[in-house]
């Protein structure tokens, strides 16, 4: 039996990590098993450091989700449902409440996450503290603008519910916050309706550039768009890749996802990701006959590919990797993507996973919501050192120069000038922050170094 | 749904029974959820609700109490109808040191994991073979298989119950009722929140809820869980006693 609400206990946990595993470290970690729980788990986690910091699913890749030295605030013990009305779509549930069990509750009757980002496995508070995008984007912008309110707990003012109309200024600050506002305690939602569990889906590749901006114009009406880029191909080669695109079939079966699925079972050495290894997949990916391909697929694997290996993380070795993430506006973009893709070519580091994709002008009511108008694009580089920070930090001068931005909830590493010229704004977030809550990731893009002003 | 089930959960604030009702919950089945604290039961029955289940009550009272447990049963019957599963998953870990010494604790650790569960375990299988049909999952403990220093008052209560629900499935053998009795080993639950976790010894609610569900749909009567347990308490029952008692376990 779980004790009186006063008796959480807190665990030190040395060994807490994002998704990219470069960024480890301890933690005073306390769980609430409910919403009423919060804020003993926060005095609790904050008690020996002044400061703590809610933590999903720990998807995000770099220091955003952890506080190294500070306490952490677990949300996946608030799992609950609180109301979904299946005639309607509306869903409301609590914060550490995934997207991986919405899913299977939602799809029989006929709904679906509004916006997905690439894993099933977030929490409800992380896709909103992060403003999570998806394929969809170009057609119904953010995770966020789909949230009609939620919960918040701050360490200053308590329990509050915060929508468009009540406390509207945290309602946006909150939105791709970071979780830096408060603890988010529950969140409610506004489901699509689909008419079946399976996809229609296209894939064709395209052999440059040019040809990528096309199809993005042409498939616009399509729901779901996102292209795989082969990072090492270069000279007239340079920007090839397959582009995808899908949407919700009209009827079948409302199956939702298994469960499941291997996990890596140790960690193997970094030497296995490298430019010959990923050559090879993205010769072979790109040749595969699926790289043309018509026909039905289930959601599962059409929006989640990389969750059929529980712990894909772990394939990089050791040392973990970066993930990087841009936007840049539309004017000039072509040839910024490509001056992008050019250094990642001569830098000879390989990226197993580049994603290419425009984002649409649907404003977020998120205040630092990272998507903007403008292609995207996603990388991931195993972590070798200064080498790959070297070519991230040349990256980020391109897109700086070209007035775009970095996406944190991928970000570990970036400069606070790059920040702050990406998210001019932050400071509007900083004076909503909770005096308690602050992540790694904040003091070093911020330069603020909280121990917060306030009781401690 | 023409196979929705009735399901009755004593002990439903458990975390591994709550987890387990989410399956059935989604499933659309109809619950009765019996705990000790109507506060605690409501969260659950609103979260079974929206995720799906026909039709959730609950019924608030002391399982661990002894008086009257016919007349509670037949009450939790009429309200849920006949149930097609019964899950007996309420209990409460002992404190070895605190039984040496305090006679009434060692009292309600006994009465609690053994004597009232036995008869709610009996009482639940007389119901199942009136009505000819139906699984009774009873959910013990690796800490019964043999016992040890560290526990063996919590050990020796759930090892009575894992011989009464062996006795109750060697009754029905042959027949369409079923008893299965499950041993986690430890389960990150809040009952175990005080303790230090990691390590793969430890498992969690929603894997047990999967081996359970698993474990009726095959109509098994004894399962460990995770199912690496069954080698471990193997070794540990077959241990020479010389090796034995100089183990700290």
């Amino acid at each position: 039996m779980s004790g009186p609400a006063t008796d959480i206990p807190v665990i030190a946990d040395d060994a807490v990590e994002s998704w990219g595993r470069v960024h480890r470290g301890r933690h005073q970690v306390a769980i609430p098993r409910s919403p009423e729980q919060i804020p003993v788990a926060v005095s609790a986690s904050s008690a020996l450091s002044g400061s703590t910091l809610a933590f999903g699913l720990g998807r995000a890749y770099g220091d955003s989700p952890l506080n190294l030295g500070g306490g952490l605030v677990k949300t996946t013990g608030m799992d609950r449902f609180l109301a979904f009305d299946r005639a309607t779509g509306l869903l409301r549930a609590e914060a550490g409440v995934s997207l991986d069990a919405l899913l299977r509750v939602a799809v029989p009757s006929g709904w679906f996450v509004p916006v997905t980002p690439g894993s099933k496995f977030v929490t409800l508070a992380g896709a909103v503290a992060n403003d999570v995008h998806g394929k969809n984007h170009h057609g119904v912008g953010c995770f966020g603008r789909h949230v009609r309110q939620f919960g918040l707990w701050r360490s200053d003012r308590g329990a509050l519910v915060c929508g468009p109309e009540e406390n509207p200024d945290l309602f946006a600050a909150t939105i791709g916050g970071l979780g830096l506002t408060g603890i988010i305690q529950w969140v409610e939602v506004q489901l699509a309706p689909i008419g079946s569990a399976e996809m229609d889906v296209e894939t064709e590749r395209f052999d440059s550039l040019a040809d990528f901006f096309a199809l993005s114009e042409e498939d616009a009406e399509w729901p779901y768009t996102v292209a795989w880029v082969d990072t090492l191909a270069s000279g007239e080669n340079l920007g090839r890749g397959v582009f995808s695109r899908g949407r919700h079939a009209a009827d079948g079966a409302r199956r939702p996802h298994k469960p499941g699925g291997p996990r890596v079972p140790v960690t193997p050495p970094g030497f296995l990701l490298n430019r010959w290894t990923v050559g090879a997949f993205n010769q072979l990916y790109y040749r595969k006959p699926g790289s043309s391909f018509r026909g039905r697929q289930h959601y599962d694997p059409f929006f989640y590919p990389l969750d059929r290996i529980r712990n894909w993380n772990r394939l990089y070795g050791p040392h973990g990797f970066y993930q990087w993430q841009c936007v840049v506006p539309p004017e000039d973009a072509r040839t910024v993507i490509a001056e992008l893709l050019g250094r990642i070519v001569l830098s000879g580091e390989a990226s197993f996973l580049a994603v290419l994709k425009t984002f649409g002008d649907i404003a977020s009511p998120g205040l630092l919501s990272f998507p903007m108008a403008g292609p995207t694009l996603a990388l991931d580089f195993p972590n070798r050192g200064l080498r790959t920070l070297a070519l991230l930090d040349a990256l980020d001068r391109v897109v700086v120069e070209a007035g775009g931005r970095i996406y944190p909830a991928k970000d570990g590493r970036m400069a606070s000038a790059t920040f702050q010229s990406g998210f001019s704004n932050w400071r509007e977030l900083e004076a909503l922050r909770d005096p308690l809550l602050i992540s790694s990731f904040w003091r070093r893009v911020t330069g603020i170094d909280s121990a917060p002003s306030g009781e401690a | 749904m023409s196979d929705s089930k009735r399901i009755l959960v004593l002990g439903a604030t458990s975390a591994i029974a709550e987890h387990w009702a989410r399956g059935r919950a989604e499933a659309g089945d109809s619950l009765l959820l019996v705990g000790r604290s109507k506060d605690k039961l409501d969260p659950i029955a609103t979260d079974l609700t929206a995720r799906g289940a026909k039709s959730v009550d609950v019924f608030v009272t002391d399982l661990a109490e002894l008086e009257d447990q016919d007349g509670r049963f037949a009450k939790m019957v009429e309200m849920l109808g006949g149930p097609d599963i019964v899950l007996l998953a309420y209990g409460e870990l002992g404190d070895q040191a605190r039984s040496q010494t305090d006679a009434a604790f060692l009292r309600r650790v006994l009465v609690n994991n053994f004597t009232s569960a036995a008869i709610w375990a009996e009482l639940a299988a007389g119901e199942l073979e009136r009505r000819g049909r139906g699984s009774l999952v009873v959910l013990s403990s690796v800490a019964g298989d043999r016992g040890r220093r560290i526990g063996y008052s919590y050990g020796a209560a759930k090892g009575g119950l894992t011989r009464y629900a062996e006795g109750l499935a060697h009754r029905f053998a042959g027949s369409n009722v079923h008893v299965l009795c499950v041993k986690p080993g430890p389960v990150d639950t809040p009952m175990t929140a005080h303790m230090e976790k990691g390590g793969p010894l430890w498992s969690t609610p929603g894997k047990v809820a999967v081996d359970i569900e698993a474990a009726i749909a095959k109509r098994r009567v004894v399962i460990y869980t995770p199912w690496f347990w069954w080698g471990i308490m193997m070794i540990i029952r077959h241990l020479p006693r010389i090796i034995f008692n100089k183990m700290n376990i």
